[in-house]
C-alpha cells in the first residue's frame, strides 16, 4: 500500500479505452497511413505523469488488447507496448522536464521503436511491409503530442488523478 | 525484470498463434470484450446509412425500385435457363459418372465499419460462432465475386483475410481456356499479381479469372479478379501480370459466407471433404 490515496482510475482507464477507439476509426485509404498511434501517445503521458500507477505490465496488457482488436499476431503489440512502456519509465524524470518539442521528439523515437518491433515481428511471420510505409505514423504521433499532452493535463488536474 | 519476463511471455504468444491453435481462447475472450469498442466505432456510419435510408426521398426510392424491378426480371429470366442448364449439366456429369455440384449454403453477414491493422487487409464481420459454424478458413464473397476468407472466429464476431492482404494467395484459373495460377494480394486495394506464368502463357488483358477450387477453400467457379495489366519481358523468366478483383473489397457492407459443398468423386471420396468437416 502506498501512502498517498489513490484517485481517478477511471479517468485513465477511460483515456486508454478511447485511444482504443480512436486507433481503429475508419479512415480512408492512404490517411490510414497517417494515423497516430493513439494507444502510445496515451501510455506514455500516463507513464510519464504517474510512474508509480502505470507500470510495464499494464502497456502490456494494453498491447494485447490492441493485438485482438487490430487482429494481429498475439503478443506483437504487447511486447513494443511494454518496451514502450519501460522506457518511458526510465527516462520519465528526464522527459519530463524537456520542452515540448523535445518531448515530441522522444516521442518520435519511442514509436519509432514501437513500429519497427511490429514490423520485425512481421517480417519474420509472413510478409514484411516497406520500411517506410512506418515512418507516416510516426511522424503524426509526433506532431500530436503536444496537444495530447496538453489535454491530458489538463484532464488530469480538473480530475484530480493522482 | 518484469519487462524481461513479459517480453518472454509475448514471445511464447506469439510463436503459439503462429504455430498453434492453443491461443484462440485468448483470442476470443479478449475479442468479446472489445467488441463493444468495435461496435460503437462503427456506429455513426452505421446511422449515416440509416438516415440515407429514412430520409431517402420518394423519387429516388422509386427510380430504385424501378431499377431493381428490371434487374429482377432480367435475372428471373435468366434463372429460367440456368434451371435448364443445370439439369442438363448434372445429367451429363452423370453420364460421365464425375462428381455431382451440389448447392452451397450461404449466410448474410455485415462488414463492421472499422480499420485495423494498417499492414494488413484484414475486415471484420458481425457474425461470429455463436451465430451460425463458422470455421477458420471459410470464404466469404459479395455479389459481384471473391473477397477473402476467415481467419479468426470469435463468439460475436469474426475477422477475414481480403484477397488483396500481401499474406494472401488463391488458386484461380482463367475462365476462358482453364489455365491455372495463383492470385497473390499485393497489401494495395485492387491489386493482385499473378506471379510464374511463363511470357508465352495464354493469357490477355480482360480475361476473367475464376477461383479453380484447388487448395479446398474457395469452392470453384466464383469471379475473383480481372486481368489489367500483361507485360511480357523477354529477360525475365516470368512474365509480370496485374489483376483487379471484381468483388467490391472497399465497397460493400453486405458480405456472404460460404459452405462449400463438397460430394464423393465415384471412384474415391472428395479429397476436400475431409477438411471442411475437420474443422468444428
Amino acid at each position: 500500500m502506498s501512502l498517498t490515496q489513490h484517485h481517478g482510475g477511471w479517468v485513465i482507464t477511460l483515456s486508454f479505452l478511447l485511444a482504443l477507439a480512436l486507433s481503429i476509426v475508419p479512415l480512408p485509404g492512404l490517411m490510414e497511413m497517417l494515423r497516430p498511434e493513439w494507444v502510445t501517445l496515451v501510455l506514455i503521458y500516463w507513464c510519464m505523469a504517474l510512474p508509480n500507477r502505470v507500470s510495464v505490465g499494464i502497456g502490456w496488457l494494453l498491447g494485447l488488447v490492441l493485438d485482438v482488436l487490430r487482429d494481429t499476431l498475439i503478443g506483437q503489440y504487447a511486447l513494443a507496448l511494454a518496451l514502450v512502456a519501460f522506457l518511458t519509465l526510465h527516462l520519465h524524470q528526464r522527459i519530463r522536464v524537456f520542452p515540448l518539442w523535445q518531448q515530441a521528439l522522444s516521442i518520435f523515437v519511442l514509436t519509432m521503436l514501437q513500429n519497427l518491433i511490429v514490423l520485425w515481428i512481421k517480417g519474420l511471420t509472413g510478409h514484411s511491409p516497406d520500411f517506410w510505409s512506418i515512418l507516416p505514423s510516426a511522424f503524426t504521433t509526433m506532431l500530436v503530442w503536444p496537444l495530447i499532452y496538453l489535454l491530458l493535463r489538463q484532464v488530469r488536474r480538473a480530475y484530480h488523478v493522482v | 525484470m518484469r519487462l524481461l519476463l513479459l517480453a518472454a511471455l509475448s514471445i511464447t504468444l506469439m510463436t503459439l498463434d503462429q504455430r498453434t491453435d492453443y491461443v484462440r481462447n485468448i483470442r476470443s475472450g479478449i475479442a468479446v470484450l472489445v467488441y463493444p469498442i468495435q461496435y460503437l466505432v462503427s456506429l455513426p456510419a452505421d446511422f449515416f446509412d440509416w438516415t440515407a435510408d429514412a430520409f431517402a426521398s420518394r423519387e429516388t426510392l422509386q427510380v430504385n425500385n424501378d431499377e431493381l424491378q428490371r434487374e429482377n426480371q432480367a435475372l428471373r429470366s435468366q434463372l429460367q435457363k440456368l434451371t435448364f442448364i443445370e439439369a442438363e449439366n448434372r445429367h451429363l456429369r452423370e453420364l460421365l459418372q464425375s462428381s455431382k455440384r451440389v448447392g452451397e449454403k450461404v449466410l448474410i453477414a455485415e462488414l463492421l465499419a472499422v480499420d485495423l491493422d494498417p499492414f494488413s487487409k484484414v475486415v471484420v464481420i458481425n457474425k461470429g460462432d455463436r451465430d451460425d459454424l463458422l470455421y477458420r478458413g471459410q470464404p466469404i464473397v459479395d455479389a459481384r465475386g471473391v473477397m477473402g476468407k476467415l481467419i479468426h472466429v470469435n463468439p460475436y464476431s469474426s475477422t477475414a483475410m481480403l484477397i488483396t492482404d500481401p499474406n494472401h494467395a488463391m488458386p484461380v484459373q482463367v475462365l476462358r481456356n482453364g489455365l491455372r495460377a495463383v492470385a497473390v494480394g499485393h497489401g494495395q486495394d485492387g491489386l493482385l499479381e499473378i506471379p510464374n506464368l511463363p511470357n508465352n502463357a495464354d493469357i490477355k488483358v480482360g480475361d476473367l479469372l475464376v477461383t479453380s477450387g484447388l487448395g479446398c477453400v474457395f469452392p470453384a467457379g466464383y469471379p475473383a479478379a480481372r486481368v489489367t495489366e500483361v507485360t511480357t519481358n523477354p529477360a525475365l523468366p516470368f512474365a509480370r501480370i496485374r489483376a483487379e478483383p471484381i468483388a467490391w473489397l472497399d465497397r460493400s457492407r453486405e458480405v456472404l459466407l460460404v459452405w462449400p459443398a463438397v460430394s464423393d468423386l465415384p471412384q474415391m471420396a472428395n479429397p476436400c471433404k475431409f477438411e471442411v468437416e475437420e474443422v468444428p
